[in-house]
């Protein structure tokens, strides 16, 4: 493998793994900050159990997510020079704000988690908003960044092409934020709500239904139902500005090859360059532009418009963008399902059915946002930056970076069984203190 | 000053902080490896309980000294990036397993493999500060220039001059993390004995090690020997002196003097070196007024960074009012 490649392949492991901790470290304190406030509320000692359970998980997701996100900050200079000589005094506004938010919430967690005998009761509650709030604000400042690179702005280049001026705020406001940003917040909320109700469910099928676990299941179920109808619509008003901003992208995306009006949706099926159509595909005529732009007969770019070395590798962005669509859509009807049985049974629902699609949708939802990810991350290649910097230009030419790569994919699958081992532990142990 | 000089002397100072801070977390990690006697298990312990609420908050100094660099100099950060691409990487790897082995230990592996974390945990601690030590020297030494492509794998970056200065790094570290724990185990003296002994150990390891590193500097690297005898020697005088004083006040147990003594010989280390190399950031071909961003980053940079300091700085005192007040109740 050449060092573009290694070097992609490295980053991608890296965001990968760091996303699923981060979001992690944005859902689960807001859902501690619930549940100790209505221990504070109604006195009831099983709210509690419940917000303590959670920060001790939430102890060890944090510190590996602020070391895999460390290791993303070097990462951007260590695997991208090219891009960051260019980049990084446009983009570095909001890294620094970032850099605060995670601040805050590393010293907050600090009081948080050590702090349960030395703050009073309220003021170790108060602790969690800033814990919420600044994860909330670090994930909307990062993604930010990721928008620049899909909607460059806020810059000026002389006529060789050096950077003479920026705006700073210009460049983090950039046209892609306004969908980007929302998008992946809410993301964060679906992928917390799910596990979290993942994890109570598998133990309900274990025959503990006791009411520390109904209470886990419905509060990450509340969590994950709001999550997943916003996590639709925002969703939606990203394809639509991609299609405005990005149409190579969009194109991609739905494995469109010839630009035509009236241009029909393809679900599933594997878009074929040499045939210049989607294989095994069901198609919904006028679909897509229907859903691009309310019109049916609204014309839709292809990709043979473009020349081959400015497309995306059609295959991976269609299949992540269905793979997205399609398990996101699910995971909404089954939460949508799950509250129905709710109200008109008035009582958690308990069938084993059930039970088993809340388990399988915790990963899947992980799974849904990685999609998403490998849509935006895919189809803005060959770009780095788009229409600016190819990817390829961007790379470092040090050596040993298959290496390196090995090096950090063996760190990565260590850090991941033993915090999977250590999570299960800890529930194994909930299940017990709740018997 | 410039608006670049003032970003610079920011990072600079974002480097000083993560030094004394986490530089005494790794200096923990060396001594929870090297425990030994018949108090090892309460040594780990003293560790384990002066770093847990701290040490991630300690952490992100690094971060924000990564962040404010590539957004004040991008094009000096994409040089170092490339040129110690190996050292960088390997104190990274140390950065990360250090991080999650300590939570693993604390936070879940109650009942089994805490020590196999533990021992993680330990080695990790060396790795980091040598390896950002090692790179730290490189750039001092003049090694790090702007067109060059490493051709080797150790090509550029393991000078001896470098390895030496990683380890003086590492004894620092021990150093102050040692004497941080003098003042953490002032009510249990057998513990405070252990730690004074390890503090005067690698006090003074760490003065063969800057003494050695002196003369290395003199025959194989004049850069670094300029930058530390130029502009940068009156620091290195009040080093020297300060050096004394610091094992001294060690020697007679006088915890919150040594720390006061122990912080200061690593700020006067740090700062000799910009100042030895002023004008340049990334000598012999990068000064700090070229490699600077447009003004407009540079100042947002400033904005941020004020307003960031006006949440955090209160934030930060409450943290350590709350775990490292004076006698804290446990």
């Amino acid at each position: 493998m050449n060092n573009v490649t290694l070097a992609r392949a490295t980053m991608g492991t890296s965001l990968g793994f760091h996303i699923v901790f981060a979001v992690l470290g944005v859902g689960l304190p807001l859902l501690m900050f619930v549940a100790e406030g209505l221990w504070l509320w109604r006195r009831d000692p099983g709210w509690l159990e419940l917000a303590r359970r959670w920060s001790k998980a939430f102890g060890i997701l944090f510190a590996v997510g602020a070391v895999s996100g460390t290791a993303l900050s070097f990462e951007l200079g260590l695997l991208w020079p090219g891009f960051m000589a260019f980049s990084g005094s446009i983009i570095g506004l909001p890294f620094s704000a970032e850099g605060f938010a995670f601040f805050l919430e590393a010293v907050f967690l600090a009081l948080y988690l050590y702090g349960w005998d030395r703050l009073s009761p309220v003021a170790h509650w108060l602790t969690s908003i800033p814990i919420a709030v600044s994860g909330a604000a670090s994930s909307l400042f990062v993604v930010m960044a990721n928008a620049w690179m899909n909607s460059p702005a806020g810059f000026h280049l002389d006529a060789a092409g050096k950077l003479v001026s920026v705006d700073p705020l210009a460049a983090a406001l950039n046209p892609s934020t306004a969908t980007e940003d929302p998008h992946m917040l809410v993301s964060a909320y679906v992928v917390t709500g799910f596990l979290v109700a993942a994890v109570y469910a598998a133990g309900m099928l274990r025959g503990r239904t006791d009411l520390h676990h109904r209470r886990g299941l419905a509060l990450g179920m509340a969590m994950a139902a709001p999550a997943i109808a916003l996590a639709g619509i925002t969703g939606d008003s990203s394809a639509r500005f991609i299609y405005q901003a990005q149409p190579v992208k969009f194109a991609a995306m739905e494995g469109l090859y010839q630009t035509q009006r009236g241009a029909p949706i393809h679900l599933g099926g594997i878009p074929s360059d040499s045939q210049h159509r989607v294989l095994f595909a069901i198609e919904i005529p006028y679909g897509l532009s229907l859903l691009a732009a309310f019109d049916p007969n609204a014309q839709v770019q292809g990709l043979d418009s473009y020349p081959p070395d400015l497309r995306p590798n059609p295959v991976v962005v269609h299949l992540s963008f269905d793979t997205m669509a399609g398990l996101g859509t699910l995971l909404g009807l089954l939460a949508l399902g799950f509250w129905i049985l709710v109200v008109r049974g008035r009582r958690l629902p308990l069938q084993r059915r059930l039970l088993w699609a809340l388990v399988v949708a915790g990963p899947a939802a992980a799974v849904t946002m990685e999609a998403g990810w490998f849509v935006t991350e895919f189809g803005r290649q060959p770009w780095i930056v788009y229409g600016l910097i190819r990817t390829s230009q961007a790379a470092t030419s040090a050596p040993a970076l298959g290496a390196t790569f090995g090096v950090f994919l063996a760190i990565y699958a260590l850090l991941a069984l033993t915090s999977a081992r250590l999570l299960l532990r800890l529930a194994r142990g909930a299940r017990q203190a709740g018997a | 000053m410039t608006l670049a000089a003032a970003n610079a002397a920011l990072l600079w100072a974002a480097l000083t902080t993560y030094a004394v801070l986490a530089g005494a977390d790794f200096g923990g990690g060396v001594w929870d490896l090297l425990a030994s006697g018949p108090r090892a298990a309460q040594q780990r312990r003293a560790v384990a309980e002066a770093m847990g609420p701290v040490w991630e908050a300690n952490h992100v100094w690094l971060i924000f000294l990564v962040v404010g660099f590539f957004t004040a100099f991008p094009p000096a950060f994409a040089v170092l990036a490339l040129a110690l691409y190996l050292p960088l990487t390997l104190a990274l790897v140390g950065i990360i397993l250090r991080g999650a082995a300590f939570a693993f230990r604390a936070h879940g592996a109650e009942a089994e493999g805490a020590s196999r974390w533990g021992l993680v945990f330990g080695s990790a601690s060396l790795l980091a500060p040598f390896f950002l030590g090692a790179a730290a020297a490189d750039v001092a030494a003049g090694h790090v220039h702007a067109n060059g492509r490493p051709a080797g794998v150790f090509e550029g970056w393991a000078t001896p001059e470098a390895l030496l200065i990683g380890l003086l790094a590492v004894s620092l570290c021990a150093y102050l993390a040692a004497t941080y724990l003098l003042v953490e185990t002032a009510d249990r003296p057998d513990l405070q004995a252990d730690f004074r002994r390890r503090a005067l150990g690698a006090g003074a390891l760490a003065g063969v090690l800057a003494i050695a590193t002196l003369a290395l500097a003199r025959s194989q690297a004049p850069r670094l020997f300029e930058t530390l005898t130029g502009n940068g020697l009156p620091l290195l005088v009040l080093a020297i002196l300060n050096g004394g004083v610091a094992l001294w006040t060690v020697w007679r147990t006088r915890p919150r003097v040594a720390r006061a003594a122990v912080i200061a010989q690593v700020v006067l280390v740090i700062w000799a070196w910009p100042l030895g190399q002023w004008p340049y950031l990334v000598p012999p071909d990068l000064t700090v007024a070229g490699s600077a961003a447009p003004s407009q980053a540079l100042q947002a940079m400033l904005v941020v960074t004020g307003v960031g300091m006006a949440l955090l700085a209160p934030s930060l005192w409450y943290l350590f009012h709350v775990f490292k007040g004076r006698l804290p109740q446990a």
